[in-house]
């Protein structure tokens, strides 16, 4: 691990100014903020990140959840995703998002990590991993070794010819179908992001993932009232029953009523270079009877540009039963 | 507390080196001697340490020698309810500060990489993977190991459910098991065996313990 500086941020402003300096917030950011640890820190190790001032913001008051005047919920970025996944307004009223908390991880990833560190999580391509080889996101312009190599775990959706690697999250799966806004502060004030335009595609830029700027601090994610009647629900597949990342996960938030969905919210993981919400798969459900047929056809629109590389294409068909089995299961809940 | 002293003969940060174990004989050296003269900023160095007696004038070289103040950050860590100043290297580990820094090698090194729970300690009695933590961002933290958790002749509960039931075969995950199902007994877990394994899953055991790993918490979880 290269050597650092190591300062202890005690304000906002503290935290704002000291990775002001930094020339990126992105993949070779020289300034990083640490919470949890459990991403930086095991980066570092692989030495994939190496920042030269690493700033312990752990001491900001962050760490509050709080109901918002219209019914709902307003998440510190410095909560522990355990604390999170058993608030009981959480498990209330937007079980999507405990569900799929307590589905990644372990129990003690789970007390260090933070919702905005949940955000920013990285993938997990071993090639992004191993300063071995060339990988276009960790050093741009060195190409994509996970092309034509081992890209069994990788993203089927969003995908450019320069980079395929998946966002591992479960939670941000849950957070873009609960259609969640990120507050960010930084040097130049405050400002609301919604999730769906937080995560940027690869393209021609991999080592670009998300549109926070040198300085730019998470300080909270806020989720809507829920919408009357809806229920929420996480499904998440893979290849041992615990503590493994998705090969497909669905996120779903839907109202039902006389055998209509009247309100349906689709979100996809383990197939998507960031948190997938599948609009098109909205478009099917919406105001239809909700049977088999339906959701097959929810699940068809949802993969129809699904671009699999040599050793995924098992995730399309998996990734439409996923979906398929999660709107099943949904429409139950009522 | 009483703290684990090493059964082999040379030296820890409490005994000095004696003068013929100071000699270039080749087994005179243990690794764990070596390492414990090293101190957070030799381990945090690039060039790999050798294990070979060649390391001996280089061992009294260190030992001798002040920590560089360079880069080091002053730190107070509160370890199973007893206070510890240190300078250390920022990039210790809370799991290579504890081991390497206080000899507490209690906890163990599996991965590394917070995937094995080999690691688990309580910071502030939550379950934790220390091997993803530095020390220094743990100052005002009630941090306890399984030093902390119980003795010889006075076992935590949990630790007698685990010899009761034979809970382990090599022992290198055994001190994680046991913290993590220590941290359990506060979390809320459902009855069955199945949700005992769902709450202990963040702590692999090669060695395949588990079905006595969870009739050992099982055990204890009904008695407390």
């Amino acid at each position: 691990m290269d050597a650092f500086s190591f300062t202890r941020a005690t304000t906002l402003d503290q935290a704002i100014q000291s990775a002001a300096q930094s020339p990126t917030a992105q993949q070779g950011a020289e300034v990083r903020f640490v919470a949890g640890g459990t991403t930086l820190i095991d980066l570092m190790k692989l030495t994939v990140e190496r920042p030269k001032q690493v700033v312990d913001i752990n001491g900001l008051a962050l760490d509050r959840i709080e109901s918002t005047p219209d019914g709902g919920l307003i998440i510190g970025a410095l909560t522990r995703n355990s604390d999170v996944a058993r608030h009981p307004k959480v498990q209330r009223d937007y079980a999507v998002l405990s569900q799929a908390l307590l589905s990644g991880a372990s129990p003690q990833l789970r007390n260090m990590a933070t919702t905005g560190g949940n955000l920013l999580q990285r993938t997990r391509c071993v090639y992004f991993r191993d300063t071995a080889h060339a990988c276009n996101k960790r050093e741009p312009g060195t190409g994509c070794s996970a092309i034509g190599g081992h890209n069994r775990m990788l993203a089927i959706l969003g995908t450019s010819k320069d980079c395929i690697a998946t966002n591992p999250s479960d939670q941000n799966v849950a957070l873009a179908a609960l259609e969640a806004t990120i507050q960010i502060q930084g040097a130049k004030g405050k400002r609301n992001v919604p999730i769906a335009a937080f995560y940027l595609l690869p393209g021609s830029t991999p080592q670009r993932e998300n549109v926070l700027e040198p300085g730019d601090v998470i300080t909270s994610v806020t989720l809507p009232a829920p919408a009357a009647g809806t229920r929420s629900l996480y499904l998440k597949l893979r290849d041992r029953a615990a503590y493994e990342f998705a090969l497909a996960s669905a996120a779903i938030v839907i109202k039902v009523d006389n055998g209509k969905i009247h309100h349906a919210r689709v979100a996809l993981g383990g197939v998507g270079t960031k948190p997938w919400r599948s609009s098109e798969a909205e478009a099917v459900l919406q105001g239809h009877v909700a049977d088999e047929a339906l959701f097959r056809k929810a699940a068809e629109a949802a993969l129809k540009d699904a671009q699999p590389a040599s050793e995924n294409g098992f995730k399309v068909e998996l990734s439409k039963r996923c979906l398929i089995r999660a709107l099943t299961m949904s429409v139950k809940l009522a | 507390m009483a703290k684990h002293v090493p059964d082999d003969e040379v030296a820890t940060s409490e005994q000095p080196i004696r003068e013929e174990d100071k000699k270039p004989l080749f087994g005179r050296v243990s690794r764990r001697s070596f390492l414990s003269h090293l101190g957070a900023a030799g381990i945090a160095a690039t060039a790999p340490p050798l294990l070979a007696a060649t390391a001996a004038p280089a061992m009294e070289a260190v030992r001798d020698a002040a920590p560089s103040a360079e880069g080091t950050v002053p730190i107070k860590l509160r370890i199973n309810g007893q206070d510890h100043q240190l300078q250390l290297d920022p990039r210790t580990t809370l799991l290579d500060c504890l081991r390497e820094n206080l000899n507490l090698p209690g906890t163990k090194k599996g991965c590394d990489h917070g995937q094995c729970g080999a690691c688990t300690v309580h910071v502030n009695g939550r379950r934790v993977n220390s091997c993803l933590s530095f020390a220094v961002m743990h100052p005002n933290d009630e941090i306890t190991t399984i030093e902390g958790i119980g003795q010889p002749g006075h076992l935590h509960p949990m630790q007698a459910a685990f010899v009761e039931h034979d809970g382990y075969q090599c022992g290198y995950c055994t001190s994680g098991q046991i913290m993590s199902a220590v941290a359990l007994l506060k979390e809320p877990v459902g009855p069955s065996d199945d949700d005992v394994k769902q709450a202990m899953y963040g702590n692999i055991c090669r060695c395949g313990a588990y079905p006595n790993i969870v009739a050992a918490v099982q055990h204890a979880r009904r008695q407390a």
